[in-house]
C-alpha cells in the first residue's frame, strides 16, 4: 500500500494577510486513526474545513497536493466533489446542539444524505435510519426517529450526528473535537463508540482535539499544531514517552497527571501569535523556555524522517529533557 | 432496550406553539377577531343583508336603527346615496383581507428571495440589495406608496403592488439577518459536507429556520397593508368609488362628518378593529415563536 486514503501536501489557508494554516502536510491511511492536537487558534479546525472545501471567500486555500484515494480534490468538478463528500468523507462537529437542523426530525435528517446519495423507498430508508441509530447505541431508537433535535440531550444529539456521518459508509471520518462539549463520562462512551465504528467499518479517522488524553487513548499517529504550523509528528507512544519539540513537551507537562503533588499546574506563558504579532523567527520563540538567539531570527523547517518530524533547531534529546 | 419515556416536551411543535400562544389573552382576542373577519369575508354574500352597491334613493343618510322603515331595516344606517353601510362594511372585509393577503404575499416572496441572496452571497450582491433597501427605507412609506401609484396609475391592484414594494425592505432585512445568523451554525456546514447544493441549502436547510420572525412580520404586515390601502383609498389612489373599500368609504363621506357620524365613524372603526386584531395576533405569535421571549 503506497497510496494513502488522504494525502495532503503543503496545505495553506489564508484570510487576507493572515495564514491560519501554514504548509501543513498529512496523510491518513485506510483504517488508521490520526490525531491532530493543538491549543485554540492553532489551525486544527481550519485544516479540517479546508479539506472539506468549506473555506469561503475571502479565505484562500492552496495546496501542492490534495488527494483522496488518488483522486485530486483540487481539480475535481464541484458536482463530483459534492458527491464525494457525505458519501466517502464525512465530518462530525464540536457542538452537538447546533449541528442538527432544529426544523426537522431525526429521521428526516438521517435519511437526507441517504436519499441524495443512494436513494430508496421511504420504508427502506426508515429501516436504515433505525439501524444507524442502533449502531450508535441510542436507547429507545424507534421513538427517537420522530424526535426533534431540541428533545434530545447533548450526548444523544452527538450520537445522531455520528449516525448521520456514517450513514453512507464513509471511508474517512473527520471528527472535529467530538468530545469537547460533552461531560467526562459521556466523552469516554463517545470515544469508545467512535473507535468501535472505526474498527468495524475500517474507516480512516482524523481526530481533532486539544485533549492529549484522548489522543493517547485512541490515535496511532499524532500531529501537533501550533499557530497554523505542524510542529511535531510522531507515533503515539513515542510522542508521550519522548517528545522532541519544546511545545509538545510543554503541553505534556501541563497535564494534571504530570503535576501531582504540586500546588499549581505548570503552564506556558503567553498566547498563540495572531495576525499582527507573528515573531520573525520560530513562532514559539517568544514563549519557549529553551529559546536560543538563532530561534529569534530564523524560521526552523521540519527536521527528521517522515512521520517523526519536529520543527525545532534544537530538538529535545534524552539528555536535555 | 430501556423503556424510558420521552420528556413531556415531546409534544408536537404545533401543540407547543398553541400552548404558548394561548397564554396571551390579547393574542386570543386578536385571533378571534381575525377569524370573524375571515368568516365575514368568505360569507359576505350570505351575511350581508343588502347588496353593497344597491342605492335606496328614498333612504339616504338614514341613522342606524333597529326599526324597519318602509320595510327596510338598515342596522348601521345608510350612506349619502342610500347604500346600506353594514353590507358595504362586510363586503369591504373581503377587499381588506385580499389586499393584506396579496401585498404581504408579494412582499414576503420577493423579500425572502432577495434576503436569501443577500445573506448567502455576501459582497457585491449583498451591498447592492441592502443599499437599495436602505434607500427605500429612507422615504416615508406612504409617500413611497403614493409615488408608486402615481407611476402605475390609481386602482386597487396597483395599490397592492405599491404596498408590497413599501413593505419589501422589512422582509429583506429580516430574512438576511436571520440567514446570516443561521449560516454560522454547524448544521449548515454539516449539510454542505453531506453534499447539499447552494439552492438546497438556501431553501431547504436555512429558510425553515428563519420562518419564525418572518411569520410574525407577515402578520404585522397584514395590518400595515390594510392601513396603507385605506390611506391610499382615502386619498383616491386605491380602490375607486363604487367599490366598498373602507378607506374610500371614509373619503367619500368626509363632508358629512358633522351631520351623519355613522358614515365616517363605522368604516374608521372597522379599520381600527381589524388592524388592532392583526397586531395583537402578531404580538402573540412573536411571543410564542421567539424562544428568547418564552417565560
Amino acid at each position: 500500500m503506497t497510496m494513502a486514503l488522504l494525502e495532503v501536501e503543503d496545505l495553506s489557508v489564508e484570510f487576507g494577510r493572515f495564514r491560519a494554516v501554514d504548509s501543513v502536510s498529512l496523510r491518513v491511511e485506510a483504517g488508521e486513526v490520526v490525531g491532530i492536537v493543538g491549543e485554540s487558534g492553532s489551525g486544527k479546525s481550519v485544516t479540517a474545513l479546508a479539506l472539506m472545501g468549506l473555506i469561503d471567500e475571502p479565505g484562500r486555500v492552496t495546496a501542492e497536493r490534495l488527494s483522496f484515494d488518488g483522486r485530486d480534490l483540487r481539480t475535481m468538478p464541484v458536482a463530483e466533489r459534492r458527491a464525494l463528500m457525505g458519501r466517502d468523507i464525512a465530518m462530525i462537529f464540536q457542538d452537538p446542539m447546533s449541528s442538527l437542523n432544529p426544523c426537522f426530525t431525526v429521521e428526516y435528517q438521517l435519511t437526507e444524505t441517504l436519499r441524495i446519495h443512494e436513494g430508496g423507498t421511504r420504508r427502506a430508508l426508515r429501516a436504515r435510519a433505525l439501524d444507524l441509530l442502533r449502531d450508535v447505541e441510542i436507547p429507545d431508537a424507534q421513538r427517537r426517529l420522530d424526535a426533534y433535535p431540541h428533545q434530545l440531550s447533548g450526548g444523544m444529539s452527538q450520537r445522531v450526528m455520528v449516525a448521520m456521518a456514517i450513514a453512507c459508509n464513509p471511508r474517512l471520518l473527520i471528527a472535529d473535537e467530538p468530545t469537547t462539549a460533552l461531560d467526562v463520562t459521556i466523552q469516554a462512551q463517545m470515544l469508545a463508540l467512535l473507535l468501535k465504528l472505526q474498527r468495524e467499518r475500517g474507516m480512516g479517522l482524523m481526530l481533532i482535539t486539544h485533549d492529549l488524553g484522548v489522543i493517547a487513548e485512541v490515535a496511532q499517529r499524532v500531529m501537533v499544531m501550533y499557530a497554523g504550523q505542524v510542529v511535531e509528528t510522531a507515533q503515539v507512544p513515542d510522542l508521550f514517552i519522548a517528545p522532541r519539540h519544546p511545545y509538545t513537551e510543554a503541553l505534556l507537562s501541563a497535564l494534571p497527571e504530570h503535576n501531582i503533588g504540586q500546588r499549581r499546574l505548570r503552564s506556558m506563558p503567553g498566547v498563540v501569535p495572531g495576525a499582527f504579532d507573528r515573531p520573525a523567527g520560530c513562532l514559539l520563540s517568544p514563549r519557549c523556555s529553551r529559546v536560543q538567539p538563532r530561534c529569534r531570527t530564523e524560521q526552523p523547517p521540519l527536521f527528521g524522517p517522515p512521520g517523526q518530524q519536529a520543527r525545532c533547531f534544537f530538538p529535545l534529546t534524552e539528555a536535555s529533557r | 432496550m430501556t423503556e424510558a419515556a420521552l420528556p413531556s416536551t415531546a409534544a408536537s411543535p404545533w401543540a407547543e406553539l398553541w400552548r404558548d400562544f394561548r397564554r396571551n389573552r390579547g393574542a386570543i382576542i386578536g385571533l378571534a377577531v381575525v377569524v370573524a373577519l375571515v368568516a365575514c369575508a368568505l360569507l359576505a354574500d350570505v351575511i350581508a343583508p343588502y347588496s353593497p352597491s344597491e342605492q335606496y334613493r328614498e333612504a339616504t343618510l338614514r341613522a342606524p336603527s333597529w326599526e324597519p322603515i318602509d320595510g327596510n331595516c338598515f342596522l348601521l344606517g345608510t350612506d349619502p346615496v342610500g347604500r346600506d353601510v353594514l353590507s358595504r362594511l362586510i363586503h369591504g372585509t373581503r377587499l381588506s383581507l385580499l389586499i393584506g393577503l396579496v401585498s404581504v404575499g408579494l412582499s414576503l416572496s420577493g423579500g425572502v428571495l432577495l434576503g436569501l441572496l443577500a445573506g448567502f452571497f455576501r459582497g457585491g450582491v449583498e451591498f447592492t440589495i441592502m443599499r437599495l433597501m436602505d434607500i427605500m427605507l429612507a422615504l416615508p412609506s406612504l409617500l413611497l406608496a403614493v409615488a408608486v401609484v402615481a407611476i402605475l396609475g390609481p386602482g386597487l391592484m396597483n395599490a397592492m403592488y405599491a404596498i408590497a414594494i413599501v413593505m419589501l425592505p422589512h422582509f429583506v432585512r429580516l430574512t438576511r439577518a436571520a440567514v446570516i445568523g443561521e449560516l454560522t451554525k454547524d448544521y449548515v456546514a454539516a449539510s454542505r459536507i453531506a453534499g447539499a447544493s447552494t439552492p438546497r441549502l438556501m431553501f431547504d436547510t436555512v429558510l425553515p429556520n428563519c420562518a419564525a420572525p418572518l411569520i410574525v412580520q407577515a402578520t404585522l404586515g397584514f395590518s400595515t397593508a390594510i392601513l396603507d390601502a385605506a390611506a391610499l383609498g382615502f386619498l383616491g389612489l386605491g380602490a375607486q368609488p363604487p367599490t366598498p373599500e373602507w378607506g374610500s368609504m371614509l373619503a367619500s363621506a368626509l363632508e358629512f362628518i358633522q351631520s351623519a357620524w355613522w358614515v365616517v365613524t363605522l368604516p374608521g372603526l372597522a379599520i381600527l378593529i381589524s388592524v388592532l386584531a392583526f397586531n395583537l395576533m402578531g404580538d402573540g405569535l412573536r411571543d410564542a415563536l421567539d424562544p428568547r421571549l418564552k417565560r
